[in-house]
């Protein structure tokens, strides 16, 4: 077992975990922040998407143990004060979301590549969310809430 | 009324969108109770083999472990909803590789696993049948020995060997009508095995109380299937049994039966603690279902301006080792066989066999697919051979409401022609699309159409003090959008807006029954209890409002936003509120304010018009919603890859209640057709799955998609309904694999007869024409 901190969403956070275990099971398991999903295990799919340093991550790919002392963002810390961030609410109303189990790694997919590249092209989107597989929504709507995002934080 | 009816045909953010876009939804898999202990299954190792011991004594004394469970442990009889074949874990044979043999519970997951690797296992291994060809030959492998003892609803085959399912439909002259035909065009197709790819794995939590009941929270789309499945599964009395969904990550099908549930409640009976049961993705792909691959034999015969006589077709379905939804499945790949066309003539034989592999079961489309993708592709053979567009071909030949479906049923509602013109013009079907050098372009079209009205739905509406509703129907919104539909036809029943309605979580405690989420059947068939129930409040408001406004019922109307004013000569501005009127019979006359609706879809079939052997019932299914779909395709002339460019989607939904959601749903459900068509196939080796993982089997992502899937919504209004709604949860996806085989036709010339169409297959294809 290893003692580590982890700065998530702003907030120290010490915690107690095997050298294997991931840093999706340690927030969802450790720290009860159950926010990011784990749908294929493997990296495949980015529900696990969380921002490591700024930088899109597949969560269940890395160790807890190996990021002990960094900077940890989920779709739980991306809004400010308990409202929702302009990702999050282009989102909801762009009508991108259904079942909504692959959402929470989309929006912080999104919002790490906005960050990046604030007034992106479709296909610009679309290759920036190649990682996010969606079951539900064709993507259509998805591509819709990143433009929508954009035009909304340009203004 | 349309003041009153406000909240329809508007598409608010879904009730739940917030909570799922701030990540706080709350999926089986986010649980957690006090004391709870973590599952984890031991599967088959074999695809056939007799279980001959088990030894749970190593993994009992893992630190940690705190139950072993075994088919030893299982208290209740066999479970299926139309042939009780299965257990909740293997019971004396194993019979796929992946089914469930044993499962622990565990202080943590980690050492669940392990321990469930600890359970030795003795087998006989027996011979076994991965293939319908091997099940079906002669001296093959049985996997029932006792299928004859099995409780069925429908007409089982007698001393059949493998064969789980027969029937057969014929209509007008069958088979004999082809000697009206001018030509005949006969083809063998074969589609391949879909897995659903729903983003949340299956999971389960159950909790026993001290009062002897469990409360089951689970991945499922039928709260009332899971209850029945553990009564019958566990001989737990129903009344024992609370089943509560949370919120759904995704379902298509596969979450309409037993998933896991079973096990969890044994586990947590056994162990004395809740237990929580979440699949790994391998595990998932590998123990629970898929579509059913199969072979279409499809023969059609029209005449020489274009008029189709008759249809043939012959279908033999693998149905995996457990029956499950199978005999439905293909009874449902019969009642498609014919296509939404008026062809007088036509048989339809169809076969469901047990193989050892997964269960094959119910998935969006639920055997529409594979009976559309052969049958359209054919038609598309018939109109080449006679020149005439594929367009105008099905416009002649469009099947129109009055008209009989197969079965007999009078079709209801139907926007077929408008719907093939539409497609038709919005993709400026005629003309040509060039491409780059090695490549082609073409534009394919398919039509389609698939029932919405199936088994049985509850409402119950109550008033609340403040004069807002609570709606609760027990109908699990799984991601497309029913919540928020239903809660907006409450709303207009009563003149409320959106935000007035709360609707109740799903829980057999205290809601009606409602058959599931399944067949797209909840927005019609809820939507029609929603409605009765509705109209029950609405009369003891008025009759409460007539006594406080002291005039008769029929002198009042409802107002917007939760009143009731008088609607009289001579004019009065006297009303009262939703509000005063729930006081006035909570403190006063009367006593609370409830409704409560039900409904089933009653409408037999015809023996008269159509001859029908070894089906189950097929009462009601011709509320039918049609649609057309064009999709404009380029392929790699090297690779033999595939791109969809663009595409234009028509379908006769009634009335969108949320024209958003019909949207989302039309958008969503062609890309899951599209995968199918293209890129989707569970692949077996000697019973053993060799793709089980997102990064073996491939489903569409934001690269592989279209930008543009338009989305055309034909507002024809369904008689049969107080909203005029029909279904479209499935139509979408129906469409999307032979319109891109027509259109790979039409770039290629080349004829294609299995699916998917992978880009190696297209190549080898494209080098063997030259």
């Amino acid at each position: 077992m290893i003692d580590i901190t982890l700065r998530i969403n702003g907030e120290e956070r010490a915690l107690c975990v095997p050298a294997s275990r991931t840093l999706l099971d340690a927030l969802r398991n450790n720290l009860k922040l159950t926010g990011s999903k784990n749908a294929c295990n493997q990296g495949v799919c980015g529900a696990c998407t969380m921002l490591l340093d700024g930088m899109p991550v597949n969560a269940c790919l890395v160790l807890a143990a190996n990021v002990a002392g960094r900077e940890i963002v989920t779709i739980e810390g991306l809004g400010e004060g308990g409202t929702l961030s302009p990702m999050q609410q282009a989102f909801i109303d762009a009508g991108a979301i259904q079942c909504g189990f692959c959402m929470s790694g989309m929006i912080v997919s999104a919002t790490a590549f906005l960050a990046e590249n604030p007034q992106p092209s479709r296909q610009e989107i679309r290759a920036a969310l190649s990682g996010n597989l969606c079951r539900c929504s064709g993507y259509v709507r998805v591509i819709d809430a990143v433009i929508l995002a954009s035009e909304r934080m340009g203004a | 009324m349309s003041d009153i009816e406000s909240a329809i045909g508007k598409s608010p953010p879904r009730l739940e969108a917030v909570e799922k876009a701030a990540g706080k939804a709350i999926y089986t898999g986010d649980m957690e109770l006090p004391g709870m202990l973590h599952g984890a299954l031991l599967t088959s190792p074999y695809p056939h083999a007799r279980i001959l011991s088990y030894d749970a004594s190593a993994a009992l004394a893992l630190a940690g472990v705190k139950a072993v469970v075994t088919a030893e442990d299982i208290t209740g009889g066999y479970i299926g909803l139309v042939c009780k074949d299965e257990s909740a874990l293997a019971r004396g044979k194993v019979r796929y590789i992946g089914e469930p043999v044993a499962a622990v519970a565990a202080l943590d997951e980690a050492t669940a696993r392990l321990a469930a690797r600890l359970i030795e296992v003795e087998y006989e291994e027996l011979p076994s049948a991965t293939t319908v060809e091997q099940a079906m030959a002669e001296g093959a492998p049985v996997l029932h020995e006792d299928f004859a003892d099995y409780a069925k609803i429908y007409q089982a085959p007698e001393d059949a060997g493998n064969l789980l399912a027969r029937a057969e439909a014929v209509m007008g002259r069958g088979v004999d009508g082809f000697d009206e035909a001018d030509i005949i065009v006969e083809g063998s197709y074969e589609v391949g095995a879909q897995y659903h790819a729903y983003m949340e794995p299956v999971s389960a939590l159950a909790s026993w109380g001290p009062d002897g009941r469990v409360t089951v929270w689970s991945s499922t789309q039928s709260i009332f299937r899971t209850q029945a499945n553990i009564h019958e599964g566990l001989g737990i009395p129903m009344g024992k049994i609370r089943c509560i969904a949370p919120r759904i990550g995704g379902g298509f099908g596969a979450k309409a039966e037993v998933s896991g549930q079973l096990i969890a409640v044994m586990l947590a009976r056994k162990a004395g603690a809740p237990v929580r049961l979440v699949l790994s993705r391998d595990e998932d792909m590998i123990t629970m279902r898929a579509r059913h691959p199969g072979t279409l034999r499809v023969k059609t015969g029209a005449k020489a301006d274009g008029t189709l006589v008759a249809r043939e077709m012959e279908v033999w379905l693998d149905a995996g080792a457990y029956a499950d939804d199978s005999p439905a499945v293909m009874n449902l790949v019969l009642y498609y066989a014919r296509g939404c066309y008026s062809i007088p003539h036509v048989r339809a034989l169809g076969h469901a066999v047990y193989t050892n592999k997964l269960r094959l079961g119910a998935f969006r489309g639920f055997g529409n697919p594979q009976a559309s993708f052969a049958a359209e592709s054919q038609l598309d053979e018939i109109a080449e051979k006679l020149d005439i567009d594929p367009i105008e071909l099905r416009i002649k030949n469009a099947i129109k409401a009055g008209e009989q479906w197969l079965g007999g049923q009078r079709i209801t509602s139907c926007a077929l022609v408008e719907s093939l013109e539409k497609v038709r013009d919005a993709s400026d079907w005629a003309r040509p699309r060039p491409a780059p050098p090695g490549r082609k372009r073409a534009l394919g079209v398919a039509a389609m159409t698939h029932t919405s009205a199936f088994l049985s739905s509850g409402a119950i509406v109550r008033l609340q003090g403040d004069g807002t509703v609570i709606l609760n129907v027990g109908a699990v919104d799984i991601g497309q959008g029913s919540d928020t539909a239903l809660s907006q036809m409450c709303a207009a029943a009563l003149g409320l807006d959106i935000e007035q309605v709360s609707l109740a979580t799903p829980d057999t405690d205290s809601a009606p029954y409602n058959y599931g989420t399944n067949a797209s059947r909840v927005t019609y068939t809820v939507g029609q209890a929603v409605h009765r129930a509705a109209m029950q409040v609405r009369t003891q408001l008025l009759e409460h409002g007539a006594a406080m406004l002291e005039c008769k019922p029929d002198e009042l109307e409802l107002r917007p936003g939760g009143r009731i004013g008088v609607n009289a000569e001579p004019a009065r501005n006297a009303e009262v509120s939703f509000a005063d009127i729930a006081g006035r019979s909570l403190w006063a006359v009367g006593g609370p304010i409830t409704g409560s609706g039900s409904f089933i879809p009653n409408d037999p079939p015809d023996p008269q018009h159509t001859k029908l052997t070894g089906f189950l019932g097929l009462d009601a299914l011709s509320v039918l919603t049609f649609g057309a779909q064009v999709v404009e395709i380029e392929i790699d002339e090297v690779t033999g890859a595939i791109e969809v460019l663009e595409v234009w989607c028509a379908h006769d939904v009634g009335r969108a209640i949320n024209p958003g959601a019909v949207e989302s749903q039309i958008q969503g459900g062609f890309v899951q057709g599209q995968g199918y068509a293209l890129c989707e196939e569970m692949l077996w080796e000697d019973g053993r799955l060799v793709n089980p993982s997102f990064m073996d089997y491939k489903f569409p992502g934001t690269l592989d998609t279209p930008d543009k899937i338009h989305a055309i919504i034909l507002e024809t209004p369904e008689v049969s309904h107080p909203f005029s709604v029909k279904g479209v949860g499935e139509p979408p996806l129906v469409g999307a694999a032979p319109a891109i085989n027509n259109a790979v036709s039409a770039a290629t010339g080349l004829r294609l007869k299995q699916i998917p169409l992978t880009p190696e297959r297209v190549l080898r294809a494209l080098l063997a024409k030259g």
